[in-house]
């Protein structure tokens, strides 16, 4: 794999983090990260919505009139998310009845679009496609440590095995109310951005 | 951006546009269409493993020996459901069983329909439409004897509508289940009332008192020991709790199933 590949693929992950850096899509962040297996679903999710509609727009890059350009992004994810969405109804419905509404928010995820008017107008195919997946996986990294510390420190569990057991199932642990609720993720992601800067200082930015 | 691209004159725009969205049309139309036949199977399932769950007779569906002989847990809870189950037709307001197609009816688009469906005069559990019609679920023991009637409920909790079904012995009182099936309470708080610790307290209570009032009722701080009629509410959940409890006020009430109940005890049915 050569350095620029791997740059577009893992660049996301920490360096040039969707949630982290760019701060974008931190909307679901906060919504669907109350248990792993949920952040995991959405994590994939939008990996591929965002990596199929940087792949589509690409390809027609040359043909798309800049006056329209936004709404012809628009149609090509949202018909993705569509997708996505009877995917998984057909095939995993315990789950899309608990995400449902949010993966047809992915139309909104700010990463989909950004990655599409940013990366995927100007670069070739292939390398858009690999921009998508990146960025998935950057979004979906933040999602599972935030949903990592929310559901064994607000449920007791980890993929929905216990880990703690929780005073209303006869156990010790007393399950932390606050992180059961989705804003607590700002707590999580701040704390993240906080770590990852500390660790790269060049990310912060000036005064 | 250059100048010479065909598709930046207007004709050019208008056509692309077109294009894209008939593209996008027909990849929405083949994923919904083709997906269709799958996604009903799975809600079908989903509503059969309530019901069986309601009555009480989930484990038996999921019973190793019966998926054995089924071939897989999905067709052990079809068939369980099959054997058990005989789903009818009601008409709410006289509580009469009615001719309907019971797996083509749908609560929430009757629900919607003003010709099919009512506002109720005392909405307590904040439904805002009530269908006229409903399907309830008569289930069988192994000697082919009514054993538990399961009617589906729906009602306002802290964020949303819950839909779900409460299981009735066939003395039409005591409780064998209560189950959600679709709720968007909060985790850990209000969507506890999937906890099957609290689902276990269930069994056994009793809906009406001696009067034939509706006396089920959810108590803050837990009920007292020995209550035939309360059941302790969530902590921390107080508006879910008290949608739990004004849901099953308005089902088994004059507007929801009351005249199929006393219809039912009178011995009317069939």
């Amino acid at each position: 794999m050569s350095s620029d590949t791997k740059k577009v693929l893992f660049g996301p992950v920490v360096d040039n983090n969707p949630i982290a850096l760019q701060v974008l899509g931190v909307c679901s962040a906060l919504a669907v990260t109350s248990s792993m297996e949920n952040a995991l679903v959405m994590s994939l999710a939008v990996m591929l919505v965002t990596a199929f509609s940087n792949l589509f727009i690409s390809i027609i890059r040359k043909q798309i009139p800049s006056s329209v350009r936004i709404i012809v992004q628009m149609a090509i994810i949202a018909s993705l998310v569509i997708v996505v969405d009877q995917v998984l109804k057909a095939f995993s419905y315990q789950l899309s009845k608990e995400l449902s509404v949010f993966i047809g928010l992915i139309i909104t995820n700010c990463i989909v679009m950004g990655r599409a008017e940013a990366f995927a107008m100007k670069e070739k195919p292939g390398v858009s496609f690999l921009d998508g997946i990146g960025n998935g996986l950057g979004y979906g990294a933040v999602l599972m440590v935030v949903a990592f510390f929310r559901e064994l420190f607000g449920f007791g569990t980890l993929f929905g095995v216990e880990i703690f057991k929780l005073t209303q199932n006869g156990g010790w642990y007393q399950g932390n109310g606050l992180l059961v609720l989705p804003f607590s993720s700002f707590f999580i992601i701040g704390l993240i951005i906080w770590a990852i800067r500390q660790w790269k200082p060049e990310q912060v930015e000036k005064d | 951006m250059s100048n010479t691209k065909k598709t930046e004159t207007v004709a050019g725009t208008l056509i692309f546009v077109l294009i894209i969205c008939l593209v996008c049309a027909a990849l929405v139309s083949v994923a919904a269409v083709g997906l269709k036949p799958l996604q009903t199977a799975n809600k079908l399932l989903d509503k059969q493993t309530k019901i069986l769950e309601a009555s009480n007779l989930l484990a038996v569906a999921l019973k190793p020996e019966n998926i054995k002989v089924a071939g897989s847990e999905d067709k052990s809870i079809v068939s369980t459901y099959e054997k058990y189950v005989v789903a009818k037709m009601i008409d709410l307001d006289s509580g009469a069983i009615i001719e309907g197609d019971v797996n083509a009816f749908d609560e929430r688009s009757a629900a919607r329909d003003v010709t099919q469906s009512i506002k109720p005069k005392n909405d307590m559990a904040g439904i805002n439409r009530r269908a006229n019609s409903a399907v309830v679920y008569l289930v069988k023991n192994e000697q082919g004897q009514l054993n538990t009637i399961v009617l589906p409920i729906l009602g306002m909790g802290l964020w949303d509508l819950m839909y779900g079904f409460v299981g009735l012995e066939a003395d039409l009182n005591t409780v064998s289940s209560v189950v959600y099936s679709e709720l968007k309470e909060t985790p850990g708080l209000g969507a506890e009332v999937l906890n099957p610790r609290w689902k276990a307290l269930w069994p056994g209570k009793k809906m009406f008192n001696e009067q034939g009032d509706i006396a089920i009722k959810i108590v803050k701080g837990g009920a007292k020991k020995g209550d035939i009629h309360g059941v302790d509410a969530l902590s921390g959940a107080t508006l879910t709790s008290n949608g739990v409890e004004h849901t099953l006020h308005f089902w088994l009430g004059d507007e929801g199933y009351g005249p199929f109940i006393s219809k039912f005890k009178d011995g009317g049915l069939d």
